[in-house]
């Protein structure tokens, strides 16, 4: 493969943001539900 | 809330299988380019990203209308504006630097001053400043009133930007080694790919932006508690009572 | 209104002994950064000049509304019956000739610092014009939208200046017309300072009320 770094990197990087901004999300999510079911 | 939860759920399993199938496809099915080799991989997500993105700054721009029209006034358009923005920011980075990673191995340059590049950085640094400006603690109603104002003057921007831009770039013209390479013809597997890419983003966008709405109603909400909090306190303290609290209409997150 | 702003402005001079003296000190920097025997400080000097400008600008704003906040007085002007789109070309008149001022001097010292000669003064005027009024009128928008918010200084850069790049770019290019002489290749850069600056007046005349009601 010509350019496989370039490719790969660019792979994996939109694989960890987006992955990533799902977890956050989600995690986020959680804790507020959280707080919304202690009030 | 914007989905039922199983019509959520169905969405993301569509979306990561998609994705999956993009990944196959992309890294694999997809045969190298004639001209960029294998750089062209990179196509099959830069394309999709840069499309979801003005997408969703679209979708903030429409939701921001809505919002400031007093006949259709109603928070959550206020929240669509806001997730759909962050989204947007997200992916015009990506944008960018898989623009960027493509951009090294096929021109020798991580950034060129061409029209597209330059307005899309324009882009990010319009919406970024709208994400900062949603951040500032205000009331809903007048986070809701300045975020749309300042969204629609963004959008109404983006235009001139890219007319102006445009101009300036093609008087300045060197030899284009510059190959427009978003416009070259690819048939096939490849633009098969492509349209897999833009189908596997567009879900993608959809169930974040269902999550991310969510988490904006789920944490208005706490905010708006904890101000009635605040003011139940202090009443208590001065022992006058007050007026009702205010955030008792504020549970239509309906789940 | 213009009056009342641009009266205080004159009794209390920080124009005049702040913000021109900030341009005239931002030039000077960009020697030191440029070096000045290399000729280039010649050919970038309408970008200089444009940039300082817009670092000025977010003084003016600034200023512009700490008049109000400072003394508490936004309240009254929100109360007093003043049509708000009056109150925005009364603020945003103020801020074009503050900006105005600083630009003839700034254009002085362009000329005499970078060696800069210029062949067609009249499209150098009109650019300025054009431009003045773009970056007046949504500046003094920007400047209401954030005014009251502690992050005001921080905020109004962040969410104004990528707003102003294309009238940044249309003022450079018309400005490298007018110094070259090269006038017909500047007129497509006027046009576009000429529809920026009547799109953000609109915007801010008819933005400006609502966000006078939240500061």
């Amino acid at each position: 493969m010509t350019n496989v770094g370039y490719v790969l990197t660019g792979w994996l990087l939109t694989a960890v943001v987006l992955a990533g901004y799902w977890l956050r999300l989600t995690i986020r999510i959680r804790r507020a539900e959280r707080l919304d079911d202690q009030s | 809330m914007l989905f039922k939860p199983v019509v959520r759920r169905a969405l993301g399993w569509a979306a990561l299988i998609a994705l999956i199938a993009l990944a196959l496809f992309g890294l694999w099915g997809a045969p190298p380019d004639g001209y960029q080799g294998d750089a062209q991989r990179l196509m099959y997500l830069h394309v999709p990203a840069a499309w979801i993105a003005y997408f969703a700054f679209a979708i903030t721009a429409i939701a921001s209308a809505l919002w400031l029209w007093p006949r259709t006034r109603a928070t959550v358009w206020d929240r669509v504006a806001g997730s759909s923005a962050e989204l947007g920011v997200m992916f015009t980075a990506l944008t960018l630097i898989l623009g960027s990673l493509w951009g090294r191995p096929i021109w020798g340059a991580w950034w060129a001053w061409d029209a597209r590049l330059v307005t899309t950085a324009v882009l990010f640094f319009l919406y970024l400043g709208y994400l900062a400006l949603r951040r500032v603690p205000a009331s809903p109603d007048a986070r809701a009133k300045r975020s749309a104002i300042a969204a629609l003057i963004a959008f109404a921007d983006v235009p001139i930007v890219h007319f102006s831009v445009e101009w300036w770039r093609t008087l300045h013209q060197q030899a284009s080694v510059f190959d427009p390479a978003h416009k070259t013809n690819i048939t096939g597997v490849m633009a098969f790919t492509l349209w897999l890419g833009v189908l596997a983003f567009t879900l993608l966008y959809i169930y974040l932006l269902d999550r991310r709405y969510l988490l904006a109603a789920l944490e208005d909400n706490f905010d708006a508690r904890q101000l009635d909090q605040a003011i139940k306190e202090r009443q208590a303290g001065a022992g006058t009572p007050g007026p009702a609290p205010v955030g008792q209409s504020e549970s239509e997150i309906g789940r | 209104m213009a009056g009342k702003d641009l009266r205080i402005e004159a009794r209390s001079r920080v124009t005049i002994r702040q913000i021109i003296p900030f341009g005239l000190i931002t030039l000077v920097l960009f020697a030191f950064a440029l070096d000045p025997d290399r000729g280039i400080l010649r050919h970038v000097a309408p970008g200089l000049f444009w940039i300082t400008i817009l670092l000025a600008l977010l003084l003016a704003i600034s200023r512009a509304y700490s008049i109000e906040s400072d003394n508490g007085a936004t309240d009254s002007l929100r109360m007093s019956g003043l049509d708000p789109s009056g109150i925005f070309l009364g603020k945003a008149i103020a801020i074009a000739v503050e900006l105005m001022l600083l630009e003839i001097v700034l254009a002085v010292g362009v000329v005499v610092l970078f060696n800069v000669s210029i062949a067609s003064i009249g499209f150098l005027v009109l650019t300025a014009l054009a431009a003045t009024v773009g970056l007046a009128a949504i500046g003094t928008l920007y400047g209401v939208l954030a005014s009251g918010l502690r992050v005001r200084e921080t905020l109004v850069p962040v969410l104004l200046l990528p707003v102003v790049a294309p009238i940044l770019l249309g003022a450079t290019r018309a400005w490298e017309a007018a110094i070259d002489g090269s006038v017909s290749d500047g007129w497509p850069w006027i046009g576009i300072l000429v529809v920026s600056a009547m799109l953000f007046t609109a915007i801010g005349m008819l933005g400006f009320g609502s966000l006078l009601e939240e500061s």
